[in-house]
């Protein structure tokens, strides 16, 4: 493939040069597991559907925590152990919900990142990434920024109750990491949303 | 840069001069209208006297009818209704013969392998009403480029008739989305040819890349990468394969004063390569920022409070467009290359994302939501006159116009009973010839390379 000039050895080289060296060429494969996400999608619609049913405002209102079942037998506690990912999320919740297009905390929000902050007092050593997430009615970038708004503001009141900006990370994943995949105004304010994750420090 | 037309010989042959039948103006396309009356084209196949190439001219054959029926200004006629044999592309043909069959040019052609291997693409264009020869080039080339030469056979076919730059032998870097084993969108940058022929992946699945941009040599791509776990702004070399973040170390300028906690996201070059518009977070939110490639300085040009995203320089290099919701709703504005003469060039309802200036200048190409619908529109530079709407749909994003300014590409989306489906369709700017990209799979953020030299 050589040519008379440098024009065609370029020429070459842009057509096999550069595409042929790439990693793979197998495209990816849509059609894997439909059922899991379906499950999931539905899952994550019960929750909201319990949760919009005592209110008239489903697009302002988040979804309360869940809620421990009660205990019948107070022996032998099958709690998550105390300090672990699972505690976090039993105790506090890892997640607070926004309005469309909104990045401001609701008064639910801010009662579930108390909770959060009351949690990561109490276990000092624990690190934390906070990733914000949008629903799919913006576009990429304008939602990656988005994002990291609702993220910065989850950050900032757990500051402002005392943890220490050192142990929190932020991230934005705009609209790429929907918890539910459904085109529809309940899909949308589930995955409008900033996420807790406990990356450190933490019981197992 | 890189000269690539190996060599072009005209071909004005020995030929008798042609005789004007009609009393008729030259043959051109009209494309500054909507496209009411595509030009009937004959595409007999490439001939060749070597019986082993003779399927290779029909597959030359092939590409340039696609290129031409895809730009929606053509109308290739079914090559069953051809009635002249051609056997030899340096005699006249019988232009009755294709007169009858209702087309308006003529393209015929040869290939011949060269005693050094090389493939020899000879080609002729004929106006059947005045025959007349429009256009007579050949080309010398590497056998296996024998899809660039039917590319480039196409953009001279465009350019002669509609007066106007072709866009056939350009590439296309956009973004592949599947579905990893967990369920999770998977997101890949990939390259193919701008009819979808050589796809292949520059990404693994391992990492999410979002918002590729091409540089105007064609030779590297921005685009966000999380491989750190959040947005950051990535330049990758397609001829090496090697990417670097951008201002992972040695930065100047505020670069040094940016949270490293912030992310950075679509980087669109310079017209003349030396530098990126970028809007990085910081304290403050989203602010655009002024790459340098050789100092690796960073400047900000924006300070305002509310998010400044999605920069896209006018092909002059003089000013860039941004999407803002300093107006409260996301609005698009421009300003001067230091940032100075902020104007507000969108006042409509809805809100306003992703603007894209056009390689003529004169446009600006965004993406609108209102109503919970998204359109395609365009809007002149200026802010003046009233927008135009190309396309409504579910989901709209990403527009990328096409190098001569006469096609943008975009992201549409479609609710599925599994999730939104991601595709790539490109529309002319008239607004007419909606058609979905060629791509393997769901797809999304199309960057066109500039024609390749």
């Amino acid at each position: 493939m050589r040519g008379a000039s440098g024009g065609a050895d370029s020429f070459s080289r842009l057509v096999s040069g550069v595409i042929g060296s790439k990693p793979d060429r197998v495209w990816p494969d849509e059609g894997v597991n439909i059922m899991k996400i379906k499950l999931f999608a539905i899952a994550a619609l019960g929750a909201f559907a319990t949760a919009c049913a005592s209110t008239p405002e489903p697009v302002e209102e988040p979804i309360p925590a869940p809620q421990p079942e009660p205990v019948y037998e107070p022996a032998a506690p099958t709690g998550p152990a105390e300090g672990s990912i699972e505690h976090f999320v039993e105790t506090a919740g890892d997640r607070v919900f926004f309005g469309y297009d909104r990045h401001d905390l609701s008064a639910e929000a801010r009662a579930v990142l108390r909770d959060q902050a009351a949690w990561l007092m109490t276990y000092g050593d624990t690190r934390i990434t906070i990733a914000g997430h949008c629903d799919e009615r913006g576009t990429r970038e304008y939602n990656l920024a988005l994002g990291a708004r609702r993220a910065n503001a989850a950050r900032d009141y757990l500051v402002s109750q005392g943890v220490d900006p050192s142990r929190i990370t932020t991230t934005s994943f705009g609209k790429e990491r929907p918890t539910c995949r459904e085109s529809n105004e309940q899909c949308w304010a589930v995955n409008r949303n900033s996420t807790t994750t406990i990356t450190s420090g933490y019981t197992n | 840069m890189i000269r690539l037309l190996v060599s072009i010989l005209l071909l004005v042959a020995a030929m008798a001069a042609p005789v004007a039948v009609h009393a008729q103006e030259p043959l051109r396309v009209d494309i500054t209208q909507g496209n009411l009356d595509p030009l009937p084209v004959a595409l007999p196949n490439f001939i060749s006297v070597d019986e082993a190439l003779a399927e290779r001219g029909a597959d030359i054959t092939r590409v340039i009818t696609n290129d031409l029926a895809s730009s929606g200004l053509f109308a290739p006629i079914d090559q069953g209704a051809y009635i002249e044999d051609i056997e030899n592309i340096d005699l006249r043909p019988r232009f009755s013969d294709w007169r009858v069959i209702n087309a308006s040019a003529l393209l015929v052609g040869r290939i011949t392998e060269q005693a050094d291997g090389r493939l020899l693409v000879a080609f002729r264009l004929w106006d059947t009403r005045l025959e007349t020869q429009m256009l007579g080039v050949q080309y010398v080339t590497a056998p296996e480029n024998w899809r660039r030469v039917a590319h480039k056979v196409a953009d001279a076919v465009y350019q002669r008739l509609t007066g106007e730059q072709g866009y056939f032998d350009t590439r296309i870097v956009y973004v592949a989305e599947g579905r990893g084993v967990d369920g999770e969108t998977l997101h890949q940058l990939a390259i193919m040819d701008q009819d979808g022929a050589n796809p292949s992946f520059l990404t693994d699945r391992s990492y999410m890349a979002l918002l590729p941009n091409f540089s105007p040599s064609a030779q590297e791509i921005t685009y966000v990468s999380f491989l750190e776990g959040q947005a950051t702004t990535y330049l990758y070399d397609l001829e090496t394969g090697r990417q670097e973040a951008l201002f992972a170390s040695g930065g100047r300028g505020v670069a040094s004063q940016i949270d490293p906690d912030g992310q950075s996201l679509s980087a669109r070059f310079t017209p003349d390569g030396s530098q990126l518009a970028v809007s990085v977070e910081t304290r403050n939110g989203h602010d655009i920022h002024l790459f340098d490639l050789r100092t690796r300085e960073l400047t900000r040009l924006t300070q305002h409070p509310a998010d400044d995203v999605e920069p896209s320089f006018s092909p002059d290099g003089d000013r860039i467009v941004f999407s803002s919701s300093r107006g409260g709703g996301s609005q698009l504005y421009t300003m001067n290359r230091d940032g100075s003469d902020v104007q507000r060039i969108t006042f409509g309802g809805g809100r306003y994302t992703t603007p894209v200036w056009s390689p003529r200048g004169d446009l600006i190409a965004f993406t609108k939501q209102s109503n919970g619908r998204f359109s395609l529109g365009v809007v002149r530079a200026d802010g003046s006159g009233i927008e135009r709407i190309l396309f409504e749909g579910y989901y709209v994003d990403t527009p990328a116009w096409s190098p001569n300014g006469r096609v943008l590409l975009f992201t549409r989306g479609e609710p599925r009973s599994n999730g939104t489906r991601y595709e790539i369709w490109s529309i002319d700017l008239a607004g007419f010839n909606l058609r979905r990209l060629a791509t393997g799979g769901m797809a999304s953020d199309p960057a066109w390379s500039p024609l390749i030299d």
